[in-house]
């Protein structure tokens, strides 16, 4: 893949709705079962994380807020105490396996020392705290997550090659076991017979489901998965250094990219996101190629599985999307959209970090190509005002946006699909393929039905 | 600090945004990090709100931490003046902004030089009030700006109108119910020709604020809400509120009763004829209204003595106390509120209607006070609504904070003679229906479950034996759980543990006479 004509990137405002990083607690304490998050904040944050993950917070999560009232803020109150209080409750309350501090936009500004309290703390509490500063001031959404997951890379056991060996031998044994199983029409590579000499360690939080999806394509290519970060449990963290490859999933990890590269050694490879089938093919193909492997016939699955879309991609061919940007999901699900037969006029994204999301943005300038389509403006930081100004005059056929925007561009006939679905929905790997489509479709197949001649339900009389 | 997982009253700046939202042509612009906009999600979609929420974030990012946040508050301010040209924009503040000490009266200074729109910063402190004082107090510092203006400019009308008429105060955005309470309250107006001058904040216009000293009282149906700017226009205007809210006949007919006051004071000085709404409280309690004629009905008496427990806001926990006990004959064992700032009012309301009082800020004491009474039902906020689901029962909800359920599309009014029908419903179908539990206690229940613990707390490491459980299974399901805790403390105070027929029996008979 060459790069064709360099992309355009334009920076706006910045004045644009997403959700707070500490959302991520909402689903990393589904994913990692035996920790708690204390988000040590103002009520604002609490607020947040009441309405925004909605009702999981009934069901007695492992998050809370360390709520930081005047006290605090005044420094009248002492901080470590304050939080070796709280730490003790939650150890008693729910005994943990690791408290994970996530420090907001007032721990920021207040200068409270989390990384310097934490490590004492721990010392005199017994259990692990990790610290990551997943606030507001320099995070959007997704990005929340990322931070945790850098601060998590520190605890990872170190990587023994050797040990390792023998682990793998095991693998291999389990691997002969596995092959023979039956599973649906798929035959298996008859050289998977051992696997390569390399580990991978993929980073970023799927559901468990996914994960070990991915787990089973990448032991048909005959790759072996030694652990994920994060795992399903704090103990359970893989091991990193020198010689284990690391590969991300979500296109929002670029600081754990950075993290396990330059402290942990580990070799970043840089590939597109496994979301949609050609997403899901360059990544296990990227793969293949650092590890010197032959894939198993890539794009005969690919198509295999672009073959069971045909009824979702009636639908989408041709139709125009136009992206506001919050979850930095943005790039990947554009590219797999554009592949799809779509044509998306905008991509929005709150940050772009060129580097870690070179191969994906490349896959999509190529998928642009090969679609002939013109190549999206990508906007980072949106305006979300300007934005809605632009959105007037073209209309697009699908708005992918934030949920404080979505009802009233509905009510101006643009149909809109809510951003933070495609957090929470199932979307990595070829077995997922269908969800993207799934999501971008509802709106435009609601559309087909009766309520279509209703539009304009807006009386306001300023234009959008 | 302290550990918190669910708050009944939101932060400071929501109750500014409610209000600023909830005029017409008012733009707020808050000074917060990236995420912190999420009113504008609850109001598109807890509201269903079709227009766009004239809220915007000015962005403070880490540059703002660093060097202050410079020209950047002020640009966002004269941007959205140019592009929307809003009558005022309210500067917002946020835990962000108190805590930078920025000047934000400075921004607005600087920034209304420039603007065609009038700016204000909300006078709230973040930390010492919650979202319903902040609401309160910037509709009362609105109105107070508005009405300082036009007599400096001598545009204040102070003539009433000639007609009777009334002001309708604090009917906000995001508000239990208000929208349907709002079109409940303009009807007894209607009925009785009083005419409604403005209601304010929700669809009101600044334009027209000036023209609130026109009306002859004002009416305050909420506590949270409008009070202050009750108080304001009655010292600064001299006029006359009522603050009764109407939720329940009783006090529907209070609030008339005092309107009717209202206006033959009024009526007097114009020297008009006197008006009388006897009667047209009678003919509304009795059949426009069906809750009176439900509490005589034989459907109702199956509800004497049960107990609940209500929990809410200020208004709504008070009121609501108040219709059972006085409406249906059902017994109050706790009655609480989260208006930890309105303590006094609060107890004073239910005084002598309830066992026990609770006013706390903290959910899981709501949770163990309920798990410890195990009433018949729960009326609440959303939290209640999950304690009782995990605790086996029902909960019809009454207050904020509410889910998008809560936001019905239907008429659903609480206030006024409507309203009694919308609250008899709920709370009559909370219960068991009537003949349902009379077949249970006949038949000795159909009810074939293990019995599971209905509380919150740990176990009480006491043994029932397997007859005794199974004599348990018997008792019908509604009262099982107190049958069983009573066994319980009577076994503990005993001395017990291994809990007999015998025992269970013993206790039966002690705690009956």
């Amino acid at each position: 893949m060459k790069t064709l004509e360099t992309p355009t990137f334009e920076c706006e405002t910045g004045n644009h709705h997403t959700f707070c990083p500490i959302s991520c607690v909402a689903w990393l304490h589904q994913k990692i079962e035996d920790s708690f998050f204390p988000v040590v904040g103002t009520k604002t944050r609490g607020y947040f994380l009441q309405n925004a993950p909605g009702v999981t917070i009934l069901a007695e999560p492992r998050y809370a807020t360390a709520e930081s009232e005047e006290g605090d803020i005044s420094a009248q109150l002492n901080d470590q105490k304050e939080l070796k209080r709280i730490c003790l409750q939650i150890k008693r309350d729910r005994n943990p396996s690791v408290i994970i501090w996530i420090g907001t936009r007032t721990t920021e500004i207040i200068k409270m020392d989390l990384e310097g309290i934490a490590p004492k703390l721990e010392r005199q509490l017994g259990v692990p705290i990790i610290v990551a500063r997943a606030n507001g001031l320099d995070y959007a959404f997704t990005q929340g997550e990322d931070t945790v997951l850098a601060a998590m890379t520190h605890r990872c056991p170190e990587y023994d090659c050797d040990a390792t060996n023998q682990e793998r031998e095991d693998a291999i044994d389990g691997f002969e076991e596995w092959k023979d199983a039956p599973i649906g029409s798929e035959k298996f590579p008859s050289r998977g017979r051992k696997l390569n000499n390399h580990t991978l360690v993929p980073f970023g939080s799927l559901p468990s489901g996914v994960a070990s999806q991915s787990n089973s394509e990448s032991k048909r290519q005959s790759i072996h998965v030694s652990g994920w970060l994060p795992s399903q449990r704090y103990a359970e963290l893989p091991a990193l250094g020198e010689g284990v490859y690391v590969c991300g999933v979500n296109p929002f990890l670029s600081r754990t990219a950075t993290t396990l590269m330059r402290r942990r050694k580990c070799q970043l490879i840089g590939a597109p996101f496994p979301i949609g089938p050609d997403g899901t093919r360059a990544w296990i193909e990227k793969i293949c190629s650092v590890f010197n492997v032959k894939p198993d016939r890539p794009e005969e699955r690919e198509n295999h599985i672009r073959k069971n879309l045909k009824d979702y991609l009636v639908i989408v061919t041709g139709k125009s999307v136009f992206f506001m940007g919050d979850n930095l999901l943005e790039i990947s699900i554009a590219r797999s959209l554009i592949r799809c037969g779509m044509v998306v006029y905008e991509i929005g994204i709150p940050y772009m970090d060129k580097r870690y999301q070179a191969a994906e943005l490349s896959l999509l300038q190529h998928t642009c190509k090969k679609m002939k389509t013109p190549m999206p403006r990508i906007v980072e930081k949106p305006d979300n005002y300007s934005q809605v100004q632009r959105m007037h005059e073209p209309k697009p056929d699908l708005a992918i946006t934030g949920m404080a925007h979505a009802n009233p561009l509905e009510a101006r006939g643009i149909d809109t699909k809510w951003s933070v679905e495609f957090t929470f929905a199932q979307i990595h790997g070829s077995t997922n393929s269908r969800d993207v489509p799934e999501l971008v479709t509802r709106p435009l197949r609601r559309n087909n039905d009766s309520i279509s001649g209703w539009n304009g339900l807006s009386k306001q009389t300023v234009d959008i | 600090m302290k550990l918190a997982y669910w708050m009944h009253a939101g932060p400071a700046h929501i109750g500014t945004l409610r209000v600023a939202s909830s005029f017409r042509n008012v733009h707020a612009i808050m000074h917060a990090p990236l995420g912190d906009d999420y009113f504008n999600v609850m109001r598109s979609m807890s509201e269903r709100e079709r227009d766009f929420t004239p809220v915007t974030a000015s962005v403070a990012d880490r540059h703002v931490s660093a060097r202050g946040s410079q020209e950047r508050v002020i640009n966002n301010i004269s941007r959205k003046d140019e592009e929307q040209c809003p009558d005022l924009i309210v500067s917002t503040p946020t835990c962000t902004s108190s805590i930078l000490q920025e000047d934000l009266q400075n921004f607005v200074d600087r920034a209304s030089v420039s603007s065609e729109s009038d700016v204000t910063p909300a006078d709230v402190n973040y930390h010492r009030v919650n979202e319903l004082q902040a609401a309160d107090r910037t509709l009362e510092q609105i109105v107070r700006h508005y009405l300082d203006r036009a007599r400096k400019q001598g545009t204040l009308d102070r003539s009433v109108t000639d007609e009777p008429s009334a002001n309708i105060i604090g009917i906000s955005t995001l508000g239990f119910h208000n929208q349907h309470d709002c079109r409940e309250s303009k009807r007894p107006l209607r009925d009785l020709g009083i005419s409604v001058n403005q209601i304010i904040p929700e669809g009101g216009s600044l334009k027209y604020l000036k023209e609130l000293p026109k009306a002859w009282f004002n009416i305050v149906p909420y506590r949270e809400v409008g009070l202050m700017t009750a108080i304001l226009l009655e010292k600064e205007y001299g006029m006359p509120y009522v603050s009764v809210t109407p939720m329940g006949i009783s006090d529907t007919a209070e609030s008339i009763t005092q309107m009717e006051k209202l206006v033959n004071a009024w009526a007097s000085v114009l020297s008009e004829e006197k008006v009388n709404y006897i009667s047209y409280i009678e003919n509304q309690t009795k059949f426009v209204s069906q809750a009176a004629w439900f509490s005589k009905s034989i459907d109702c008496q199956n509800l004497a003595g049960k107990e609940v427990v209500i929990f809410g806001d200020a208004t709504h926990a008070a009121s609501i106390t108040k219709i059972p006990v006085r409406e249906m004959g059902i017994r109050v064992s706790c009655s609480g509120t989260y208006c930890k700032h309105d303590t006094e009012w609060s107890n004073e309301q239910v005084q002598g209607l309830r066992d026990e009082v609770l006013i706390t800020e903290d959910h899981t004491e709501v949770g163990d006070t309920i798990a410890c009474i195990e009433p018949s039902a729960i009326f609440g906020t959303q939290m209640e609504r999950h304690i009782g689901k995990r605790l086996d029962i029902p909960c019809g909800v009454i207050s904020s904070p509410v889910h998008i359920q809560n936001s019905p599309l239907g008429h659903r009014p609480f206030l006024g003679y409507e309203g009694t029908n919308q609250i008899a419903d709920p709370v009559y179908n909370s219960f068991n229906p009537g003949m349902e539990d009379h077949s249970l206690d006949v038949f000795g229940g159909h009810d074939t479950k293990e019995v599971s613990t209905k509380s919150l707390s740990t176990d009480r490491g006491l043994n029932w034996t397997p007859e005794t459980q199974l004599e348990l299974n018997k008792i019908p399901g509604f009262v099982r759980g107190r049958i069983k805790r009573n066994t319980e403390i009577f076994a503990k105070q005993n001395d017990i543990t291994n809990i007999t027929i015998d025992v269970m029996y013993a206790a039966k008979e002690k705690l009956s006479s």
